[in-house]
C-alpha cells in the first residue's frame, strides 16, 4: 500500500509556503461545477463548510444533530493555543510547533505539525472578526492564559466556553453560507457508508433520523469531520452521541486507520457514582494548582476522610514525582490513580476515586481566595455530587477525553481513498501520542479554515466533470447494505438492550485497553470483543422500525461499530510494544514506572487496513521521519 | 429598502405602539386624576376647571381625537398580538406553572377588556351624560370668570350625585382598581419595550410602577369613597330637590 | 426513591399525541434526569415497549440539545442548569412528574419529547453573522475591545440555543434567543456596520416563523440556563428602533448597504 504523505521538500518553515504555490487551483467558474459533501458541523466540519462555500464550491453539510451548533466542539473549555505572542514572553511558531511535538511524544508528522502552528495566529484573527467574545484586558487588547506543556502564555479563552464561542462563530459563518445558498445543510442526517466509485470517494448514503429514509448523495470529494471515537469506552467526556460510524464506514470501505489505540485520559473527572452512569464530567485541570491528592494508606479504608489522620494519608503524587507533585502531566497523574485503586486504596463507594483535597490551600490561602478561584467549579461539583468541597475533599477519576488516533491522512488531509478528506478529530495528524490541552481546538478549525480549502484544489482539478449520478450502481448496491443492516438489526429481536453491550464493550475496552495495558489484557480483549460482537447480532434487541425516529436503532448501529473499532484499537495497542503518551505497556516502562518509547522499533504511524468482517486487519507503516527536532525523552521528574 | 409599515406590524414595531399610546394614556389618565381631585376643593374650583376645558372648542376635539386615536391603536396592537401570541402556542402545558411573570402582567388583556368596557359606561356617563344621566345637564352653578359670574354646568354636583349611587361607585372603584394592576405592569413594560431599560433600574422602575398604581387607585377611590362616606356633599341641595 | 412519571407520547409530528404513565424502579438520588429516563427506557426495551424519545447529547449543560418541559418548567426545578444537569434528589420520593415536549407552534413535536429547532437556525441564517471571510480578518489585536463590552457580549453569546425560552415564555416569544445573539454582535465593534440590517432581518425571519411576541413578563431569563438577562431584549428592542428610523431616514444606514 502506498502511504505517501505527500510532505513538501524544503526547509521546515517553508514547506507550507512552497505547498501553497505548488497546489493547484480551481478557477471560480469552475469552483461552482464542484460538488462537496461535508459530514460533520463541529470545528472543523462547519469552518471547512463555510470556508468552501464562500469559495463558490457548492457544499452539502450532513449532520446526526438537530442544528450544525450542537457538536461537541461545544464542550471544550480551556482555550485555544496561538502562537501570537501578544505576551512578549517569547512566544513563536517554533516554539508552538515544538512543544506539539515533545507533547505528542514524538509520534506526529513534524511537517504538519510546523503548519497547525503556522495558521494558529489566522485562527485567532478570524474568530476575532467574526464577533468570538474572547477575554480581553482592560486595555482592551485579548488576554492568554497558560497550559500545561508550555512555558509561555499563549492560550486565548472566552470564559470556561471556548469551544462552545468557537463553535458559534464556525457556526455563523456557516449559516451565512446557508442562507446565501451556497451550503445546503442536511440536519438530523446519519451518514451510514462511504460510496466509492472507480476507487474514489463519490458520496455517501445517509439515514434520515426522523423518517427513517435511505438517501444517496454524490459528489466530487468527501470531507469527513465527524470527531473522535472516545465513546467505544461507553463512559467517556464525550457527549453520547459521538460517534465512529462515519470513519469506520470509511475505514471498512478502504481508508487506513491510524495508530487507533492512542487514546487520551483526562486525570480529573467526577468519578462513576452508579450503574445508571451515562457520561463523565471534566473538572478543569486547574485545580491541582492548589489541590492535593491523595488516598489512605491503608487497603479498604472506609472512613470519611476526615477522620484519616494526616500520617495515614498517602499524597501519592507528591511522593514519587517530588519535583512536579501534584501537577504531573495527564497520562503520569491518570495513572497513578489507577495504580492506587488496583492497590484497593481508592475512595468513595465505588473505591475507583482518589481525593483532591483543598483544605491546606483554604488553611494558607483563605476561603475568600479559593472560592475566587475556581467557585465556578465548585458550583459545578457540588451540582453533580450534592457535595460541598470546600468541606469534604472532591473526589476525582480519571476518564477518557479524546482520540488521537483516526483515519490516516496525508498532508493535504486526504485520506489513502482518492477524494476522502479527513479533519479534525476524525483524523490521525497532529497530535502523536499525547494531545496538549488547548491544541483540540486550534487543529480542528485550522484543518477547516486554513488547510483545505487550499488543498482540495490538488485533488479536484484532477476530478472535473467524473461526479457520478446519485443513482448509479455504486449507490444502488450501497444502500442496499445499508438498508440491510438496518433490517438486521431491527429483526433480530434478542434479549438483550444495546446499551448492555455498549457497557460491556466499554468495560473490556477499559480494563484491558485503558491507562495501562498488557499483552495478557489486550489478547484477552481480543478474545472477548469478537465473541461480544458475535452475541450482539445473535442478541440484540432493538426495537420499533426503521422508518421512524428511532434513537434504540441509531444507537445500535454505532455500538455494532465500536465493537469492530474497539478490536482495532487492542489490536494495534498490542501491536505497538513501547509505551508513548497516552499508551502505556506495561511491560515497557523505566524503574520507577515511566513510560519507555522505543523511537528505533516504533518510530511510525501504524497505519491498519480492513481486510473484511472476522478477518485480521493487515498493519502498514508510515516511517516518521524528523528533520527538524531530535526525538527526546519527556521527563516531568 | 425597509417600509415603516413593516417596522410597525412587525412583532416590536405593535411592541412600541402599545408602549407609545399607553404613554399617552397614562399621561392622560393620571391628568384626569388630578383635575377629578379638585373636587375635594371649593365647589368653584372644579366647575371652573370644567369650563375652562369645555371653553377649549377646537382644542378639546383635537385632544379628544389624538387620545382616541391612541386608545384605538392600543386596543388594534393588543388585539393583534394577542392574536398572534394564541398561534403561537396552540397547545398549552398540561401542568401550568409560573415563574416570575406578575398576576398583572398575566392579566392584562382582562383587565384591559373590562377598562375599556367601564370607560364606554363613564363616558356615557359623565362625558356625554345619555340616557337616564342627560339630566345632569340640567344641573347649573355659578362660577367667576374673568371677573364676571358666569353659569356652567355644575360638575362638582354631577360627581356627587353619580356616586352616591353605590352601584356605580362599586363598578368605578372595581374599573379603577383592574387599571391600576393594568398600569403596575404596563409602567415598567413601556420602557422595555421601547428599549430604555436595563438591569441598573428594573428593579426600582417596577417598584415605582407599583407605588405610582397604588397612589393611582387610592386617589381615584377616594372621589367615590368620600361621596359614599358623605364626606363631600353637594353644595346646592336645592338641586337634589330639583331631581 | 421511585417517582411516577407522566409522559408526553407521540407517534410523530401528523399524529395525535397524549400522556402516558410509567413507574420507575428504585432510583438514586444522584442520577441525573435523563439517566432516570434512560433507567425507564432500559426497562421499556426488555418489556418489548418502545422507549421514550428525547433529545439529549453533550450532557454537561452546554450543547443545548436537552430540552423537557418538567412540571411546568423547561430544564426542570433549578435556575440556571439545563435539564442534563438537573439530579433526581430535587425531586420527592413518590412525587409524580410531569414530562412534556417545548410546545411553540414552531417547534413542532417529531417525536414523544423531540421537537424541531430548526426555526433557531433559520433565524441565525439571516442575520446572526458577522459578514468575514475566511482569511480576510486583520490581525485580533487591531480592534480594541474594552473589557466591559467584551464580557457583556460575552454573556450574551453563552446562549446555548436550547429553545427553553421560547418554551416558558407565555405567548412562545423566541426574543431572549434573537436577542442574544444580536446583542452579542451589535455590541462588538466588528459588528456594528451590519448592525441595523441584522436587527432587522432578525426580526423579519423571527415574525415568519410564527413566534410569538414579547410582553415582558420575563419568564424566558428565569428558566434559561445561562441565566441570559432580559436586558438583551431591551437593547434589542432600542437597536430594531434605530434601525427602523435610520432605514427610513438616512442614507448611510448599513440596510441599505447590507440588504
Amino acid at each position: 500500500m502506498n502511504l505517501d504523505a505527500k510532505t513538501p521538500s524544503g526547509p521546515l518553515a517553508q514547506k507550507w509556503d512552497r505547498h501553497l504555490i505548488e497546489s493547484k487551483l480551481v478557477s471560480p467558474n469552475n469552483r461552482r461545477k464542484f460538488e462537496i459533501i461535508v459530514v460533520g458541523a463541529g470545528l472543523a466540519g462547519a469552518s471547512a463548510a463555510a470556508s468552501l462555500g464562500e469559495l463558490g464550491y457548492k457544499v452539502k453539510c450532513f449532520v446526526f444533530h438537530d442544528s450544525p451548533r450542537r457538536a461537541h466542539s461545544i464542550a471544550a473549555q480551556g482555550g485555544i493555543n496561538a502562537a501570537k505572542n501578544y505576551q512578549n514572553d517569547g512566544d513563536s511558531v517554533y516554539r508552538l510547533f515544538h512543544d506539539t511535538i515533545k507533547g505528542g511524544d514524538f509520534r506526529s508528522r513534524e511537517a504538519n505539525v510546523y503548519r497547525l502552528a503556522q495558521v494558529s495566529a489566522n485562527i485567532i484573527d478570524q474568530c476575532v472578526a467574526q464577533g468570538v467574545p474572547f477575554a480581553r484586558e482592560y486595555g482592551g487588547l485579548l488576554a492568554n492564559r497558560s497550559f500545561g506543556g508550555a512555558q509561555v502564555s499563549r492560550t486565548f479563552y472566552a470564559r470556561g466556553q471556548t469551544g462552545q464561542q468557537l463553535l458559534l462563530g464556525a457556526y455563523s459563518a456557516l449559516s451565512r453560507q446557508i442562507g446565501l445558498g451556497n451550503v445546503t445543510m442536511f440536519n438530523q442526517r446519519e451518514m451510514l457508508d462511504l460510496v466509492l466509485v472507480d476507487g474514489h470517494a463519490k458520496g455517501i448514503v445517509v439515514r434520515d433520523l426522523v423518517n427513517g429514509e435511505i438517501s444517496s448523495h454524490s459528489a466530487d470529494a468527501v470531507i469527513l469531520a465527524t470527531g473522535g471515537y472516545g465513546n467505544v469506552f461507553n463512559l467517556s467526556t464525550y457527549a453520547r452521541g459521538s460517534n465512529a460510524t462515519a470513519i469506520w464506514r470509511a475505514h471498512r470501505r478502504g481508508a487506513v486507520f491510524g495508530n487507533p489505540c492512542f487514546t487520551q485520559i483526562h486525570p480529573t473527572c467526577i468519578p462513576v457514582s452508579g450503574d445508571y452512569q451515562s457520561k463523565l464530567t471534566l473538572m478543569s485541570e486547574s485545580l491541582r494548582n492548589d489541590g492535593r491528592i491523595w488516598v489512605p494508606k491503608k487497603v479498604g479504608d472506609k472512613r470519611a476522610p476526615g477522620d484519616i489522620p494526616e500520617d495515614e494519608r498517602d499524597y501519592y503524587l507528591e511522593r514519587m514525582y517530588p519535583s512536579y507533585g501534584n501537577l504531573a502531566p495527564r497520562d503520569i497523574s491518570s495513572r497513578a490513580a489507577k495504580r492506587v485503586c488496583d492497590e484497593g486504596r481508592g475512595v468513595g463507594a465505588s473505591g475507583l476515586g482518589v481525593y483532591l483535597d483543598f483544605s491546606d490551600s483554604i488553611n494558607r490561602l483563605g476561603l475568600d481566595t479559593i472560592r475566587e478561584r475556581y467557585n465556578n467549579l465548585f458550583d459545578i461539583y457540588k451540582e453533580i455530587t450534592d457535595e460541598n468541597a470546600y468541606e469534604v475533599p472532591m473526589r476525582i477519576f480519571p476518564a477518557v477525553h479524546y482520540t488521537m488516533g483516526g483515519l490516516w491522512v496525508d498532508y493535504n488531509l486526504m485520506s489513502n481513498i482518492p477524494g476522502l478528506f479527513v479533519l479534525g478529530e476524525a483524523n490521525y495528524s497532529d497530535h502523536g501520542a499525547n494531545r496538549l490541552g488547548a491544541s483540540a481546538l486550534m487543529q480542528g478549525l485550522a484543518d477547516g479554515y486554513f488547510v483545505i480549502p487550499y488543498t482540495i484544489g490538488n485533488y479536484l482539478t484532477t476530478a472535473l466533470g467524473k461526479r457520478p449520478p446519485a443513482d448509479h450502481p455504486e449507490f444502488r448496491k450501497a444502500e442496499d447494505e445499508v438498508n440491510g443492516r438496518v433490517k438486521r438489526l431491527l429483526d433480530n429481536k434478542g434479549k438483550r438492550t444495546v446499551q448492555s453491550f455498549h457497557k460491556e464493550l466499554g468495560k473490556i475496552m477499559w480494563d484491558y485497553c485503558g491507562m495501562a495495558r498488557n499483552e495478557d489484557g489486550l489478547k484477552k480483549a481480543i478474545e472477548l470483543i469478537p465473541q461480544l460482537r458475535a452475541e450482539y447480532w445473535e442478541n440484540v434487541n432493538v426495537p420499533g422500525s426503521g422508518e421512524e425516529l428511532n434513537q434504540s436503532l441509531e444507537r445500535a448501529g454505532r455500538v455494532a461499530d465500536f465493537l469492530e473499532l474497539g478490536e482495532l484499537m487492542c489490536r494495534d495497542a498490542l501491536d505497538r510494544k513501547e509505551s508513548c503518551g497516552g499508551h502505556f505497556r506495561e511491560e515497557h516502562q523505566t524503574g520507577d514506572g515511566e513510560a519507555l518509547r522505543n523511537d528505533d522499533d516504533f518510530g511510525f504511524v501504524s497505519c491498519w487496513e480492513f481486510k473484511g468482517e472476522n478477518e485480521p486487519p493487515v498493519m502498514h507503516r508510515e516511517p516518521l521521519v524528523y528533520e527538524e527536532i531530535k526525538m527526546a525523552v519527556r521527563n516531568y521528574k | 429598502m425597509h417600509k415603516a409599515t413593516h417596522f410597525f406590524t412587525s412583532s416590536i414595531g405593535k411592541k412600541v405602539i402599545m408602549a407609545v399610546t399607553g404613554l399617552i394614556l397614562i399621561g392622560f389618565v393620571i391628568g384626569h386624576l388630578i383635575g377629578n381631585l379638585q373636587i375635594f376643593a371649593a365647589p368653584e374650583v372644579i366647575n371652573s376647571y370644567a369650563h375652562f376645558l369645555q371653553s377649549m372648542g377646537p382644542g378639546l376635539w383635537a385632544v379628544r381625537l389624538f387620545l382616541l386615536a391612541a386608545l384605538v391603536l392600543h386596543v388594534w396592537a393588543a388585539v393583534q398580538l394577542t392574536i398572534e401570541n394564541r398561534k403561537a402556542r396552540p397547545r398549552g402545558y398540561d401542568y401550568d406553572h409560573t415563574i416570575q411573570a406578575s398576576y398583572a402582567s398575566r392579566t392584562m388583556r382582562w383587565s384591559g377588556f373590562i377598562v375599556l368596557a367601564f370607560l364606554l359606561f363613564h363616558l356615557a356617563h359623565f362625558t356625554v351624560r345619555i340616557g337616564p344621566y342627560d339630566k345632569y345637564n340640567e344641573m347649573t352653578a355659578t362660577i367667576t370668570h374673568q371677573g364676571q359670574q358666569i353659569e356652567v354646568l355644575d360638575v362638582h354636583s354631577m360627581m356627587v350625585i353619580g356616586f352616591q349611587s353605590p352601584l356605580v361607585s362599586l363598578f368605578y372603584i372595581v374599573a379603577i382598581g383592574l387599571l391600576s394592576i393594568h398600569l403596575s405592569h404596563g409602567i415598567a413594560s413601556m420602557f422595555q419595550s421601547v428599549g430604555l431599560l436595563t438591569n441598573r433600574w428594573r428593579n426600582g422602575l417596577a417598584n415605582a410602577a407599583i407605588a405610582i398604581s397604588v397612589l393611582y387607585f387610592i386617589g381615584n377611590a377616594l372621589i367615590p369613597l368620600s361621596v359614599l362616606f358623605g364626606w363631600v356633599d353637594i353644595q346646592n341641595p336645592s338641586l337634589i330637590a330639583s331631581l | 426513591m421511585k417517582v411516577r412519571l407522566k409522559v408526553w407520547r407521540q407517534k410523530n409530528e401528523q399524529s395525535e399525541g397524549g400522556f402516558q404513565t410509567y413507574d420507575t424502579p428504585e432510583l438514586n438520588p444522584n442520577m441525573s434526569f435523563l439517566e432516570m429516563l434512560d433507567v425507564i427506557n432500559e426497562e421499556l426495551t426488555e418489556k418489548g415497549e418502545e422507549p421514550i424519545a428525547f433529545d439529549h447529547d453533550c450532557r454537561e449543560g452546554i450543547c443545548g440539545t436537552c430540552s423537557l418541559t418538567i412540571n411546568g418548567k423547561p430544564h426542570g426545578p433549578h435556575r440556571g442548569v439545563a435539564t442534563c444537569q438537573t439530579y433526581m434528589r430535587s425531586f420527592h420520593d413518590g412525587e409524580t412528574i410531569t414530562v412534556e415536549p417545548f410546545r411553540a407552534n414552531p417547534f413542532p413535536v417529531i417525536r414523544d419529547l423531540i421537537v424541531n429547532r430548526a426555526a433557531f437556525d433559520k433565524i441565525i441564517q439571516a442575520g446572526g453573522f458577522i459578514s468575514v471571510r475566511t482569511g480576510s480578518a486583520p490581525d485580533a489585536n487591531n480592534l480594541p475591545v474594552s473589557k466591559e463590552v467584551a464580557e457583556l457580549a460575552m454573556d450574551a453569546a453563552a446562549c446555548i440555543g436550547c429553545g427553553a425560552c421560547v418554551a416558558a415564555c407565555k405567548n412562545a416569544s423566541a426574543m431572549l434567543f434573537v436577542a442574544a445573539k444580536s446583542s452579542q454582535l451589535n455590541l462588538l465593534p466588528q459588528g456594528k456596520p451590519e448592525k441595523d440590517s441584522r436587527v432587522l432581518a432578525l426580526v423579519k425571519t423571527m415574525d415568519e416563523a410564527g413566534f410569538g411576541n414579547c410582553t415582558n413578563q420575563y419568564e424566558c431569563s428565569a428558566v434559561c440556563p445561562k441565566l441570559i438577562s432580559e436586558d438583551f431584549i431591551a437593547r434589542f428592542n432600542r437597536d430594531y428602533i434605530a434601525a427602523g428610523f435610520r432605514s427610513k431616514f438616512s442614507s448611510a444606514s448599513s440596510v441599505s448597504a447590507g440588504s
